[in-house]
């Protein structure tokens, strides 16, 4: 252990970790997958070191062994994690306990769950500090306040006493901070602390956990998807891949001078040029004036609102949770009957009543959803569910109906091998182009795409788009595009309309929606979205015109 | 606490209270379509027509059926339960002192039976797929398997005959000291202890498992929460709506299906007292602790329904 004590100021010394899990695949016998080989990685105090990667690259679970925690099955198998200068591996259970919420707290994705409903804030915040014994409750509680304050959380005096539902998303993100922050450990991770907030929110706790931070000297390991945001708060990044080390590197070094391809592929901004198509003469679906609301009228989710969609084009729909958009999407299939306003269909208006509408017409508008591993029947195999609407819009059989299939296979860049499969057998992005699949074998005008990429990793998500558009170009569908993230919207819309609170604030061709003079919404929504720019954070707070819906 | 619970509150009873009507129809009904005559079942053999007209015209049996089901319900509601058959007597002044008798043992098996299934959940889950874990499911699960009236003759065979540390026929009267009534139900209380043990127990351990896999679990264990606190205080709390539900569930069935384990130990409670009249087509007194019966199961379960809306901390706070 002589070495372990190598730098001064060396906080965490992760040295060749290594860490197991045991998987059970059905019909096989179990067996060990290595998730993270041998990595290593150092943090001096006060420093924050960004791990970055996509889905299935370690970083949570590297980030979770710098407090002897693995998720599910997972065993730290080999190497050492050296905090404060002894290996905290060798200190068993009790060892693990007793640096948890002491010198090590977590910061999870989603406070909203990471939160206990049945407890009230304050309790929770204070927890750790008094269970590790370093504060009295009432000191705990004195800090827990101070916290509140420089996480600038509205009532700070008073808001331990909610529980976590009376809340809002982005003030439960802080609050999760605070509670990290409460018990002054000497490192925090933060496991996409803001993925799960919408970019207005997001933007407002980054700046609070970039300013908590700075001013209370504790170590991070800030782990996320996004470069854009961990360029933000980290002075070092690195980057991750399957379980190994990519590339690791000071901040500017990454996001401008990547050394690795893998770095670069990730930096590099993947917009698909799209050119914008004009509006035809005539729109074949039209909203006019449509107002809907859920709890028999009492929740007014959507005001007048109004927009055409054209035939072969996409209309996209941005804004926050909670602005309308996935209910404009119920209220276009008939799931949730406008109270007034109509949809005209080809000239004729549409049943407000899915039940009442022909199957004709439920043929021409599909849907493909956010989370396509649920939209499918599990026990249903791909060509099962692809030939689902061929059976059922069209009467296809046999011979004919898996030819079908197999075209559509063909059409989504997936080869005949997967009819048999099952979905658990896909991955996220395989599944996500069955589910495009299925809607394009009803042969439909309009596709309804509800987030459909916000699940995926940004390489994934990209390819899904390309195939969208490639696809439009050959079937001549128009597609209704909801999505909360800008760079989607700018590499496939046509128009866009932009919704808050119900309302359409913004609507046109794309070139003249993304163009200024801005509505102060729009402007909000646009300065919001992140940029691989060191010290963009501050600048877009400073020019901020108002303050975001969830806070 | 505010209007939300209030109403949904409010809405549990009224619904309870229209549960209770349809049972009493019910109740009236089942016993109406009974072969018998009440006339002839209390002339027996002495029958002679004129007399049984006589009597079915005293008692009003020859009013229709919705007439005589309101006067009975008129009855029960002012706590009239009419007279028995086979005795004579007062319904309601018979059946107080057994009902009494039965909430007795009930309340004394459940002080025992409640507390212990919660806890011995609890320390299944800290040792879930471990043996302790095995040990508590197995032995729950082989005392609930066996059938009541053989527990309680295993608990007399070695309780009473072999050791005499209890007695073996609970006779209880009143005036009797409280501890030797203690004594008295012992038995019987433990036999009924082990029927409704491994249900609530399992439940338990069940509902606090399927909490186990929620984020804020996580959250607990990385604060450096010893196993054992991570479940009292965060699992246990999200998982009491479906514990209360099955605790009422047993609660209901230690009041209301105690009827072999009372004529085993010959206790002198509802139980027994509905056996004896069933036995005798006393169809009044069937009637009436029928309906005491779908009351105490009914009321119980509102009790579970309105603890579960009370706990849900979201219905408690509002926005």
């Amino acid at each position: 252990m002589a070495d372990s004590k190598a730098k001064p100021g060396l906080l965490l010394d992760i040295r060749n970790l290594r860490i197991e899990a045991t998987v059970y695949p059905p019909g096989e016998p179990p067996k060990t997958i290595t998730l993270v080989h041998d990595v290593s990685l150092t943090l001096e105090k006060g420093k924050v070191l960004g791990l970055i990667g996509e889905s299935g690259a370690g970083k949570s679970t590297i980030g979770l062994s710098s407090m002897g925690y693995g998720r599910g099955g997972v065993r730290i198998t080999g190497g050492e994690v050296i905090l404060n200068g002894r290996d905290i591996l060798k200190g068993g259970k009790d060892g693990f306990r007793k640096l948890r919420g002491r010198e090590v707290c977590y910061v999870a994705q989603s406070a909203a769950a990471a939160f206990n409903p049945a407890h009230k804030l304050m309790d929770q915040v204070v927890e750790a500090t008094l269970l590790h014994g370093t504060a009295t409750r009432a000191e705990a509680e004195k800090r827990a306040v101070a916290l509140f304050k420089k996480l600038s959380l509205p009532n700070p005096e008073t808001i331990g006493e909610r529980f976590p539902h009376q809340v809002s998303g982005g003030q439960l993100q802080r609050v999760m901070t605070a509670m990290a922050l409460c018990s002054e450990p000497d490192l925090i991770v933060f496991d996409e602390p803001t993925t799960a907030l919408d970019v207005t929110t997001q933007i407002d706790v980054l700046a609070a956990i970039k300013d908590a931070i700075r001013d209370t000297h504790v170590a991070a390991l800030y782990i996320t998807h996004d470069l854009a945001v961990v360029a933000q708060v980290s002075d070092e990044i690195m980057v991750l891949r399957h379980g190994r080390l990519v590339e690791w590197g000071g901040t500017r070094q990454i996001i401008k001078e990547p050394r690795q391809e893998y770095t670069n592929a990730l930096v590099s901004v993947h917009e698909i040029e799209h050119a914008e198509q004009k509006p035809g003469t005539t729109p074949f679906l039209s909203v006019k004036n449509v107002t809907a609301a859920y709890g028999g009228g009492h929740v007014k989710v959507l005001k007048n609102v109004s927009v055409d969609i054209y035939p072969g084009q996409t209309l996209a729909v941005v804004g926050e949770s909670g602005s309308g958009k996935s209910t404009l999407a119920r209220a276009i299939t008939g799931l949730l009957p406008p109270e007034q306003g109509t949809v005209t269909f080809d000239g004729r208006p549409l049943a407000n009543r899915l039940a009442d509408r022909p199957k004709e017409d439920l043929r021409q508008l599909q849907m493909i959803y956010q989370m396509a591993d649920v939209a499918m029947n599990p026990r249903q195999t791909v060509g099962t569910i692809i030939g689902r609407p061929l059976e059922f819009y069209f009467g296809m059989r046999g011979k004919q109906r898996d030819a079908r299939v197999a075209e559509l296979l063909d059409k989504i860049e997936m080869g005949k091998g997967f009819i048999d499969r099952y979905p658990a057998e896909l991955s996220g992005g395989q599944k996500q182009r069955v589910c495009i699949a299925r809607s394009l074998a009803a042969k439909p005008k309009l596709i309804i795409c509800d987030e459909v990429t916000s699940a995926l990793d940004p390489l994934v998500a990209h390819g899904i788009l390309e195939l969208l558009l490639e696809l439009q170009k050959e079937e001549n569908v128009a597609y209704l595009f909801i999505t909360h993230d800008l760079a989607t919207v700018k590499s496939i819309a046509d128009s866009i309309a932009v919704m808050y609170r119900g309302e359409v604030v913004r609507y046109g061709p794309k070139s003249k929606v993304l163009t200024p003079p801005f509505d102060a919404y729009t402007d909000l929504l646009l300065s919001s979205v992140p940029e691989m720019e060191i010290g963009w954070l501050e600048k877009a707070i400073k020019g901020r015109r108002m303050a975001s819906a969830g806070n | 606490m505010s209007s939300p619970i209030l109403k949904l509150v409010a809405q549990r009873i009224a619904l309870g209270i229209l549960l209770l009507l349809a049972v009493s129809v019910l109740i009236f009904a089942g016993t109406q379509i009974l072969p018998g005559d009440v006339a002839q079942a209390i002339l027996g053999q002495s029958a002679t027509p004129e007399s049984l007209a006589n009597l079915r015209e005293q008692l009003g049996l020859n009013d229709p059926a919705y007439v005589r089901y309101f006067r009975w319900l008129g009855g029960v509601v002012t706590g009239d339960l009419g007279t028995a058959m086979s005795s004579g007597q007062d319904i309601a002044t018979s059946i107080k002192g057994r009902l009494w008798n039965t909430l007795f043992l009930a309340f004394w098996a459940a002080i025992v039976a409640v507390p212990l299934a919660i806890i011995l959940g609890l320390i299944a889950v800290r040792y879930r797929n471990g043996w302790v874990d095995k040990l508590i499911s197995g032995l729950a699960l082989a005392s609930t398997s066996f059938p009541e009236f053989f527990i309680g003759y295993v608990l007399v065979y070695f309780f009473a005959v072999k050791w005499q540390i209890f007695p073996g026929i609970s006779t209880v009267y009143d005036g009797m000291p409280f501890g030797e009534r203690m004594q008295a139900i012992a038995l019987p209380a433990t036999a009924l202890t082990l029927v409704v043990l491994a249900h609530m127990m399992r439940m338990t351990r069940a509902a606090i498992l399927n909490v186990m896999q929620s984020a804020y679990v996580e959250t607990a264990e990385l604060k450096g929460l010893s196993a054992f606190n991570v479940i009292r205080k965060h699992a246990f709390p999200n998982a009491i709506a479906p514990i209360i539900n099955v605790v009422m569930l047993n609660l209901a069935y230690l009041i209301v299906g105690v009827v072999v384990v009372e004529v085993i130990f010959v206790y002198p409670g509802m139980g027994q007292y509905l056996v004896d009249h069933v036995t005798k087509r006393d169809v009044p007194v069937v009637q009436a602790v029928g309906l005491i019966f779908a009351a105490v199961y009914i009321g119980l379960n509102i009790i579970a329904d309105i603890a579960a809306i009370v706990a849900n901390p979201r219905l408690r706070h509002p926005k």
